[in-house]
């Protein structure tokens, strides 16, 4: 069973068509970069992955969307539960105004996880699966907020990973961060591929280059192109995405 | 080149003209305030915070003016902040944005400006006839309620709103539900700006005079009061009442028990600044 599927999904937002027709396939434990110029529906597609578009005002979505074979759009499925299982890190790091323990145990205790030593536990596990365990050990109950911007930006990471999703959707995670951050959240996102299957929204060419497996470009809120990322930047078939990956526009 | 001269004496014309109506501002106030602390400063004593009010001006004390002040504020407390702080979540977070929303909107900002002895007329009618409870402080405490409750709303709702959409994003990415959203982050988050503006609700409460008069608030209570069902009087009622006499020592008696309020106003407005000050620093986005 695929992670996620996309079968002929058209989006939305009142009269503004921002999706068309997009289907794609995504295989268990590898990273998928989105890439495209701004407003060509990457983020869009990423957002409906785990319906966080669902409070947008007049949005409106066809066709099929099934994450591990089950149509999430159904109105048996639980929002709740499918974002528990399709975790999302954001763009700027978006850290709660609490310390870093509470951030990584917010979603456990959500899900209603009360024992105090499971909890610790796993604070701890998403820690150091986050590579931040060794730098916050002895600060778990500072300020989270008090993190440089990296820092925060794998705490959110960790947050995510403490409520075990299967999937995660990352838009734009480095954009707001320095390149050593930068480099230390594509080690991770290397890491991470083992265990989860992930996708990644970027801007940076060389980024999506790095890290991921597969690539799809966006254009135009069209699904110009879908392949392994050696193919689109080394032969792309279509002329759209070599002058995009060659910065010929965008 | 006179361009720039006449530019310049604008400027400090208008420098000066600033300088001079902050001055008077502060003037008049200073004056006021001394006028009262000379008049007053020297009649407060242990005393006059506990004695029962008494046709003799040296006997007299504000007992169950303060006591009444002090009911009343705990009882509005009560009723106003539940209610506005949940009207206020329900309209910024759940209610949907359409036309109802936005006529309900312009009315409870409008609410915010009617005069306070309309609310008095609204309470008269409604809890001191209709659920008959008589001119007791519980009927007081519902008026001034539904007196404050917009300010309350309002500023729930510029609190919530102050709060950025990425808090929000980042619980429901976790997979919580609104409730639970709303209540573990934005809530905390937004709760410097509610405290403060249900301080300054309650500091308009404490003032007010015309609403309970209305309903029938006493100028002379005899006894403190046990219940909510009783009678009762409030500070600004009883300096209303002495200083309405012709005795000069009556006077002394409101001036001072002027500066009792004017403490509890500004005690409670320093609060409501420092927690302000207190959030802004905790919290930065």
């Amino acid at each position: 069973m695929k992670p996620i599927e996309a079968k002929n999904v058209d989006v939305y937002y009142g009269d503004h068509h921002v999706l068309k027709g997009i289907s794609m396939s995504i295989k268990e434990n590898t990273v998928t970069a989105f890439i495209g110029p701004s407003g060509c529906g990457k983020s869009t597609f990423l957002r409906t992955l785990n319906r966080m578009n669902d409070y947008i005002e007049g949005f409106r979505k066809t066709g099929k969307i099934l994450i591990e074979g089950e149509e999430i759009y159904n109105k048996k499925i639980r929002v709740e539960e499918l974002r528990r299982k399709v975790g999302m890190v954001f763009q700027k790091p978006n850290p709660f105004p609490k310390s870093i323990y509470e951030n990584v145990a917010y979603g456990l205790r959500i899900h209603g996880m009360k024992d105090k030593r499971e909890i610790n536990e796993r604070v701890e596990k998403s820690l150091k699966q986050a590579a931040l365990w060794s730098e916050v050990k002895d600060k778990l109950d500072k300020p989270a907020l008090s993190l440089s911007g990296g820092q925060q930006q794998r705490l959110c990471i960790a947050r995510t990973l403490a409520v075990r999703p299967s999937i995660i959707l990352m838009d734009e995670p480095a954009s707001a961060l320095d390149p050593i951050s930068t480099a230390k959240i594509e080690e991770l996102i290397k890491e991470l591929k083992e265990k989860y299957t992930i996708v990644i929204v970027t801007h940076n060419m060389q980024q999506a280059a790095r890290v991921s497996d597969r690539t799809a470009f966006f254009y135009l809120g069209e699904l110009v192109e879908y392949d392994k990322t050696s193919v689109i930047f080394t032969k792309p078939s279509n002329k759209q995405t070599e002058n995009y990956i060659t910065g010929r526009f965008g | 080149m006179s361009n720039i001269r006449t530019n310049r004496v604008i400027d400090t014309v208008f420098r000066y003209v600033g300088i001079a109506c902050t001055f008077i501002g502060i003037l008049v106030l200073l004056i006021f305030l001394g006028n009262i602390l000379i008049q007053g400063l020297t009649r407060i004593d242990w005393d006059f915070l506990t004695n029962l009010p008494s046709r003799r001006p040296h006997r007299a004390g504000i007992l169950t003016a303060w006591t009444g002040t002090a009911w009343l504020l705990g009882l509005t407390a009560v009723i106003a902040i539940p209610l506005g702080i949940a009207a206020g979540i329900f309209l910024q977070e759940y209610g949907t944005r359409n036309r109802l929303a936005r006529i309900i909107e312009l009315n409870i900002a409008n609410l915010a400006g009617v005069p306070s002895v309309i609310y008095g007329l609204l309470g008269l009618q409604i809890f001191v006839r209709s659920l008959r409870m008589g001119g007791s402080l519980l009927a007081g405490a519902c008026t001034l309620a539904l007196l404050v409750l917009p300010v309350i709303i309002v500023s729930t709702r510029e609190a919530l709103k102050a709060v950025p959409s990425s808090l929000r994003e980042a619980s429901y990415g976790m997979g919580a539900t609104k409730w639970q959203t709303v209540w573990h982050q934005v809530l905390p988050a937004a709760s410097g700006g509610i405290l403060t503006g249900i301080i300054l609700a309650l500091s308009r409460a404490v003032g007010e005079t015309a609403p309970l008069i209305v309903i029938g608030a006493l100028a002379y209570v005899p006894f403190v009061a046990e219940s909510p069902m009783d009678e009762f009087t409030v500070l600004p009622i009883q300096i209303f009442n002495w200083a309405s006499r012709p005795q000069e020592a009556f006077l002394v008696n409101a001036a001072a028990a002027i500066i009792v309020l004017l403490t509890i106003t500004f005690c409670m407005n320093g609060i409501a600044i420092y927690l302000r000050n207190r959030w802004q620093k905790r919290i930065s986005w």
